[in-house]
């Protein structure tokens, strides 16, 4: 008796955690069918071709334009340079951590870089906005300073605890007798770390670029607070709009064609994204398949 | 048995319960978001007076307001532009609430404090591209705009006549924003609603008139839109009253509360 009434229970616990599980899938099922549903459209209308890779976003003109091409090379040269500066950056801090710093100090530098995660994004843009872009102005005797490299700037800063934490974690995780080893064979602290715990560690250094990407692509409200926020073709010093700004800018207002345009974007963004995704979870999955050789 | 009578019972309760929270009228405005603090005082006032009214706010922006009547979405829209020939043809009707002064601004140190509304209109098309130009400092001009469909820009550049040649260097999304902007950058200018504005920068005279409440009154001050009240059938009931009373000697002190200038219709 008692058994059936378990394998009931059982039964129906799983039901449950089913439900739950399916929940998750099920929002994203709603969104990604919500966004092709709303982001064809526009797309229909204005032309696949002429939407992707025409440079003149025009959306409330008598003779209204919607190329989003700035847009998406602002993105990418945007969470590109983003990416350049804070890796080495972060890569570098997180090997310091985890294999040179002593205990204390590195208990001391941790804790700052929770709270530098705990951040609110539009802290980052007001400060950038008050501070960093009238520095950059100065800095490069510009007119003015909210620029793609003043965004760079932020977005380096805003996802440099991700790749810290990620790697630090990965570098902290090498077994040490991999490293005692290779002292014990004459090798010095540093041609270990370069050698030995860097190789041993990269599938985690790897996945703490990817999650550094992910938020740098997705992030809006610091960006538009530095960047200026115009439409222009991107250019380090120039005033631009990121794919994720331009939704942001101007859905409070937009109606019509308008409106469907920015869904379209929303759609262009979500497809980046799931490439950028996709693409490094491959690359990750072969040097992890390389590592087990 | 007995769960289900208390289900039922619940169930009355919370139908009652709804029947009685409907005697509540309701006025829903959507619209415009520069009209915010205007409706939000005004609104406030109202229900203080008729606290069996609700009045809910859409700050949306002008042209979705204006949308939202038209769809009979909400009982009163927000334009704080004119209403265009089409929108009239469709049969929505415009009530000036209130006139607001959009301040052209700079940063306190730069040495110029008039222009005229042909240089203003220069400068946002890149005609004059430096402060030298006019007088001032050698610098080039940083124009700070905001976003398309803003009321402040649509208002801004229907008036200088420079609808969609404004060379912008920055595209911010709030009269904050542009606000922070034009005060840490000495070469920057701006606008922004007047009553908006606070020390930390420096509103200039148009063709010699300042920007205050005085010269918008006097209709001298050249950069003026209006806040406007669209409507597309009759009014009845509680919106109806909420109307009235926006548009009557009574709200008078608190339209100049809100640093906004009151219209001769009142």
């Amino acid at each position: 008796m008692k058994t059936i009434k378990n394998k009931t229970i059982e039964q129906i616990a799983s039901w449950i955690f089913f439900a739950i599980g399916m929940i998750t899938i099920l929002c994203v099922l709603v969104i990604t069918l919500y966004l092709i549903s709303s982001g064809l459209p526009a797309i229909q209308k204005i032309g696949l071709k002429e939407f992707l890779f025409s440079s003149t976003w025009n959306s409330t003109g008598s003779d209204p334009k919607f190329g989003i091409l700035p847009f998406i090379l602002t993105s990418l040269y945007g969470t590109l340079g983003a990416l350049l500066l804070a890796v080495p950056v972060g890569i570098g801090c997180a090997i310091y951590l985890s294999k040179f710093a002593p205990p204390a100090l590195k208990r001391c530098l941790l804790m700052g870089i929770q709270v530098l995660a705990g951040i609110p994004s539009v802290v980052f843009g007001l400060v950038g906005m008050v501070v960093l872009v009238p520095w950059i102005r100065s800095m490069f005797h510009l007119s003015d300073g909210a620029c793609l490299l003043s965004a760079m700037i932020v977005l380096a800063i805003m996802i440099l605890p991700s790749v810290v934490n990620v790697s630090l974690n990965a570098l902290d995780a090498v077994p040490s007798e991999y490293e005692e080893a290779s002292i014990a064979l004459g090798a010095t602290k540093l041609e270990t770390v370069r050698k030995v715990s860097f190789p041993a560690a990269r599938s985690g250094i790897l996945a703490s670029i990817i999650l550094g990407t992910g938020r740098a692509i997705g992030e809006a409200m610091a960006v538009i607070m530095v960047s200026g926020n115009v439409a222009n073709m991107p250019n380090m010093f120039q005033s631009v709009r990121f794919l994720t700004t331009a939704i942001s800018s101007e859905m409070s207002y937009a109606s019509g064609l308008q409106k469907e345009a920015l869904f379209s974007i929303a759609l262009v963004l979500f497809v980046f994204i799931l490439l950028t995704n996709t693409i490094l979870s491959k690359l990750m999955k072969e040097v992890q398949s390389n590592d087990s050789h | 048995m007995k769960k289900l009578a208390t289900m039922i019972g619940l169930c009355t309760l919370i139908l009652f319960s709804g029947c009685s929270n409907s005697k509540k009228e309701n006025v829903s405005l959507n619209g415009s978001t520069s009209m915010e603090k205007l409706v939000g005082t005004l609104s406030e006032v109202y229900q203080k007076e008729n606290p069996e009214t609700d009045i809910t706010y859409d700050p949306t922006g002008s042209g979705a307001g204006i949308q939202a009547v038209q769809e009979d979405r909400c009982d009163i829209g927000l334009s704080s532009r004119y209403l265009k020939e089409e929108e009239k043809e469709a049969g929505l009707k415009e009530t000036i609430v209130a006139l607001d002064g959009i301040a052209v601004i700079v940063n306190p140190e730069n040495p110029i404090s008039d222009l005229s509304l042909e240089q203003v209109a220069d400068i946002f098309t890149g005609k004059i591209t430096n402060w030298k130009e006019l007088g001032g400092n050698d610098q080039e001009i940083v124009l700070i705009g905001r976003e398309a469909g803003s009321g402040t820009r649509d208002g801004f550049e229907t008036i200088t006549k420079t609808e969609e040649n404004c060379q912008y260097r920055q595209e911010l999304t709030s009269t904050g924003d542009v606000i922070t902007t034009v005060s840490s950058n000495p070469s920057a200018i701006g606008y922004a609603s007047l009553e908006a504005l606070g020390d930390s920068v420096k509103a200039l005279s148009i063709n010699g008139v300042p920007c205050d409440v005085q010269s918008i009154q006097d209709q001298k001050y050249a950069l003026v839109r209006p806040f406007i009240y669209v409507t597309k059938k009759e009014l009845e009931g509680a919106s109806k009253q909420f109307y009235d009373f926006s548009t009557s000697q009574k709200a008078v002190p608190y339209i100049e509360q809100v640093g906004l200038v009151v219209y001769e219709n009142h």
